[in-house]
C-alpha cells in the first residue's frame, strides 16, 4: 500500500498497539490531540488513557517515568514533540537508559522507544530544526536510526519497539508528508543496524540518511543524464552503524562522499569518513568527501539562511560531480 | 495595549497570506498582562520570556518595524531576522532573551536577578511564561533558588488555562500557581489577567520591595488566548461558550470602556490611541515589507565558540 512517512508512523504504531498489550505511548498531546503530527490520532479513544499517557510539559520526566515502565516489563514510547526538546531527557536517557543493560552486567535493559521529529527545512527557526543524531549515536547503550522512506520506517519502527534496548527513533519531519512509497503487507520486520543501497551506481557511491538521503537521490537521477552514476547508500541506522555495508559499497567505485544537514564538525559524517579511510582505504581513488551543515548554533529562522544552511540537491549535485571528475 | 492587538491583528493576517510564516504565536486577550506588568517596569530593569514574547517585547518600547520585520525574517529584524516569532530579544530595551524552548528563560532571570542586586541595587529580573512552563523542572528549581537566595526577580505565569492543545487539569492537580509560591515562601497574587489596571497595582506592589532588598515574587495572571495555539490551530478543543465567555471579558476594550465610564479617557481619545496604533502597525508592515533579506553569508557570523 502507497503511504507517506507519517502515515507509515501512525500505522506502524496502530498495528503494534493491537498486537502487544505491553506497548504505551507517553508525551505531551499524545492523547486526544493525537499528537502534534497526528501520528496518535485515535489511539486513546480505542487503547484508553492508561496505554496512551498525556503528560505535562516535562520531558525529563516523560523519558524518566518510560524507563520506569520499561524496568518493570511495558514497551513505553516517548513522544519528544520534536527533538529540539528532548534535551531536558538528555539527562535520563544518556545516563540512565544508556547505561541500565551494562550497569545490571546484562541482567536487565530498557526496551524504550524515544520517537522525535527531527530537522531542518520547514521554516521552524531554532528550535524545531534541530539534528540531535550525533549527541545521541556517541553513547554506546543507545540505538539510534533515522529511516526516511515509508517502507523503512514501518520495519524499523516495529524492531525498535520490539527491541529489548532503548532506540532513539528519529523521523524527518520534512519528509513526514513529502515522501511517500509503497509498504508491503505482512508483519516483515528490518533489523537495526541495517544501511541499504537505494540506488546502484558504478562512478560514485554517496551516504546520507533523512532528507539528505531524498536530496542525494534525486541529485543522482540529475547526473545520470549527464551520464554519470552515482549510487546512493541510506545510512539509516547511526548506532549500530552497518560497517560492513559501507565499507563493501565504498570500495565498489572508491571515490565517496557523505551528505548529512548536522552541523559537519563531530558529526556522523566524521565517522562514517573516518570508518572508510580506515577500512577501504586500498581502493580508493580520492578524499572521502563530506557535505554537512554549517558552523552555526541554529537553524535561522530567515529563509536564505535556512536554504543556506541546509544543503540542496543543487550542491550535493555539483560536489558530485567534482567528486566524479577527481 | 492597543498597539499589541493590532500588532497581532496583522501579524494574524499575514501568516494569512503567507507574508509571515513558520510556528507564530499571538497573545490576543492576554496583551493585558504584558502592558500592566511593563508599565512597572524601568528602563534599568530586565525582562525574559518565551515564545509568545510579541506583546512583551511591545510593551518595553520596541519598535514595531523591527518586531514585523523579525516575524518577515528580514535584516532589519531585532535579531537581524535570525530569530523570528519565537525568538524576539531588544536588548536596547532590556529584553534579553526569548525563547522556543519552554521554561528555559525561567533560570536565567535568577541569574541576571543575582547580578543586578550587585551591580545596579533597586533593578529586578522579570520573566514570563505560560502555565505550561510551570510543570517543567526549570520552574520549581528556580522557584526554589530564588526564594532561598532572595533573588528580585518577578516571575510573571500568564495562566491562560491551556498548554497547547489540553487544558491545565490535563497538567496538573493544582489549581493556583500561585500554591507553588506558598510552599517556597514567596510572595504571590493571582490577579484577574484581563484587567490591566488590577494587574499594574499587583505588579506594582511586588516590584516594589524586590527593589529594597526583597524578593522574589510571583504574579499569575487568570486569562485566556483568543485565537489557537499558533497561527493556524482551529483550536476545537475548546468550547465555543468559553470562548465567548471569555470574549466578553476583552481586556483591550475592557480598559478602553472603563475608562471612559471613569471619565479618565474620552471617548474620542480612546478612538484616536486605537487609530494611532493601527497606523503605527501599517507603517511597520509597509517598513517591514521593502526591507531586505539578511545575506545568506551572515549564516555563520556571530556564533561565538
Ligand atoms: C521544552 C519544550 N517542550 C515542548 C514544547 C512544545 N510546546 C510549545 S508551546 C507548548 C505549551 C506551552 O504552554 P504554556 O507554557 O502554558 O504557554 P502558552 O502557549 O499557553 O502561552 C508546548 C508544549 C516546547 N516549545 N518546549
Amino acid at each position: 500500500m502507497e503511504k507517506t512517512n507519517v502515515q507509515a508512523v501512525h500505522d506502524t504504531l496502530l498495528e503494534e498497539f493491537r498486537r502487544d498489550e505491553r506497548v504505551m505511548i507517553l508525551g505531551e498531546d499524545v492523547g486526544k490531540r493525537g499528537g502534534v503530527f497526528r501520528v496518535t490520532e485515535g489511539f486513546s479513544e480505542e487503547f484508553g488513557t492508561d496505554r496512551v499517557l498525556d503528560t505535562p510539559l516535562a520531558e525529563s520526566s516523560i523519558v524518566g517515568v518510560a524507563i520506569g515502565l520499561a524496568l518493570a516489563g511495558m514497551r513505553p514510547i516517548a513522544e519528544m514533540q520534536f527533538a529540539d526538546f528532548s534535551t531536558p531527557a538528555f539527562d535520563q536517557i544518556v545516563q540512565e537508559a544508556a547505561r541500565i543493560r551494562y550497569r545490571s552486567n546484562g541482567q536487565w535493559g530498557v526496551p524504550m522507544v524515544v520517537r522525535m521529529p527531527w530537522g531542518g527545512g520547514v521554516r521552524g527557526g531554532f528550535y524545531h530544526s534541530q539534528s540531535l543524531e550525533a549527541f545521541y549515536a556517541h553513547v554506546p547503550g543507545l540505538k539510534v536510526v533515522a529511516p526516511s522512506t515509508p517502507r523503512d520506517i514501518t520495519g524499523m519502527l516495529r524492531s525498535a519497539i520490539r527491541d529489548e534496548d532503548p532506540v532513539i527513533f528519529l523521523e524527518h519531519k520534512a519528509t513526514y508528508r513529502g515522501v511517500k512509497g509503497e509498504v508491503p503487507e505482512g508483519d516483515w520486520t528490518i533489523p537495526l543496524g541495517t544501511a541499504e543501497v537505494k540506488r546502484e551506481g558504478t562512478d560514485i557511491t554517496v551516504f546520507a540518511y533523512g532528507l539528505m538521503l531524498h536530496h542525494c537521490l534525486r541529485a543522482a537521477e540529475a547526473l545520470a543524464a549527464d551520464g554519470i552514476s552515482a549510487a546512493v547508500v541510506d545510512v539509516r541506522s547511526l548506532r549500530p552503524l552497518d560497517a560492513a555495508t559501507i565499507v563493501r559499497e565504498a570500495r565498489k567505485t572508491g571515490k565517496c562522499l557523505v551528505v548529512y544537514e548536522d552541523n559537519r564538525l563531530f558529526g556522523a559524517g566524521a565517522e562514517i569518513a573516518a570508518l572508510i579511510a580506515e577500512e577501504a582505504f586500498d581502493d580508493l581513488d580520492a578524499p572521502v568527501m563530506r557535505i554537512g551543515g554549517p558552523e552555526a548554533p541554529a537553524m535561522p529562522f530567515n529563509k536564505p539562511q535556512e536554504d543556506a544552511f541546509m544543503p540542496s540537491p543543487e550542491l550535493i549535485g555539483d560536489k558530485m560531480r567534482a567528486l566524479a571528475a577527481y | 495595549m492597543w498597539l499589541i492587538r493590532a500588532f497581532e491583528e496583522s501579524v494574524s493576517e499575514l501568516v494569512g497570506t503567507g507574508e509571515v510564516v513558520g510556528l507564530v504565536h499571538v497573545s490576543i486577550g492576554q496583551e493585558a498582562s504584558a502592558v500592566g506588568v511593563c508599565d512597572v517596569l524601568e528602563a534599568r530593569d530586565r525582562v525574559y520570556s518565551g515564545h509568545r514574547a510579541h506583546g512583551h517585547v511591545l510593551a518595553r518600547g520596541a519598535d514595531p518595524a523591527a518586531v514585523m520585520a523579525e516575524l518577515m525574517g528580514k535584516a532589519a529584524g531585532l535579531c537581524g531576522g535570525k530569530g523570528g516569532s519565537m525568538h524576539l530579544v531588544d536588548v536596547a530595551h532590556g529584553v534579553l532573551e526569548a525563547t522556543g524552548v519552554v521554561g528555559g528563560t525561567i533560570p536565567l532571570a535568577l541569574g541576571t536577578a543575582l547580578a543586578l542586586r550587585e551591580t545596579e541595587p533597586g533593578a529586578v529580573a522579570v520573566v514570563f511564561f505560560g502555565d505550561g512552563a510551570v510543570q517543567t523542572g526549570y520552574f520549581h528549581e528556580s522557584l526554589n533558588i530564588a526564594a532561598l537566595w532572595k533573588l528580585p526577580v518577578l516571575l510573571v505565569c500568564e495562566n491562560n488555562g491551556y498548554a497547547e492543545f489540553t487544558p491545565r487539569s490535563a497538567h496538573t492537580p493544582v489549581e493556583r500557581v500561585t500554591r507553588h509560591a506558598e510552599t517556597y515562601g514567596v510572595d504571590a497574587r493571582t490577579v484577574d489577567g484581563n484587567d490591566v489596571v488590577a494587574i499594574r497595582e499587583a505588579a506594582s506592589a511586588l516590584v516594589a520591595p524586590l527593589r529594597s532588598g526583597g524578593g522574589p515574587a510571583l504574579l499569575e495572571c487568570l486569562t485566556y488566548r483568543m485565537r489557537g495555539h499558533y497561527e493556524g490551530d482551529p483550536a476545537k478543543y475548546r468550547e465555543a461558550s468559553e470562548v465567548a465567555e471569555w470574549k466578553a471579558k476583552d481586556p483591550v476594550r475592557r480598559f478602553a470602556s472603563g475608562a471612559v465610564a471613569t471619565g479618565e479617557l474620552s471617548a474620542e481619545d480612546a478612538a484616536a490611541c486605537e487609530a494611532a496604533a493601527r497606523r503605527a502597525v501599517a507603517a511597520a508592515v509597509s517598513a517591514a515589507r521593502s526591507a531586505p533579506f539578511p545575506a545568506a553569508s551572515a549564516l555563520t557570523e556571530d556564533v561565538g565558540g
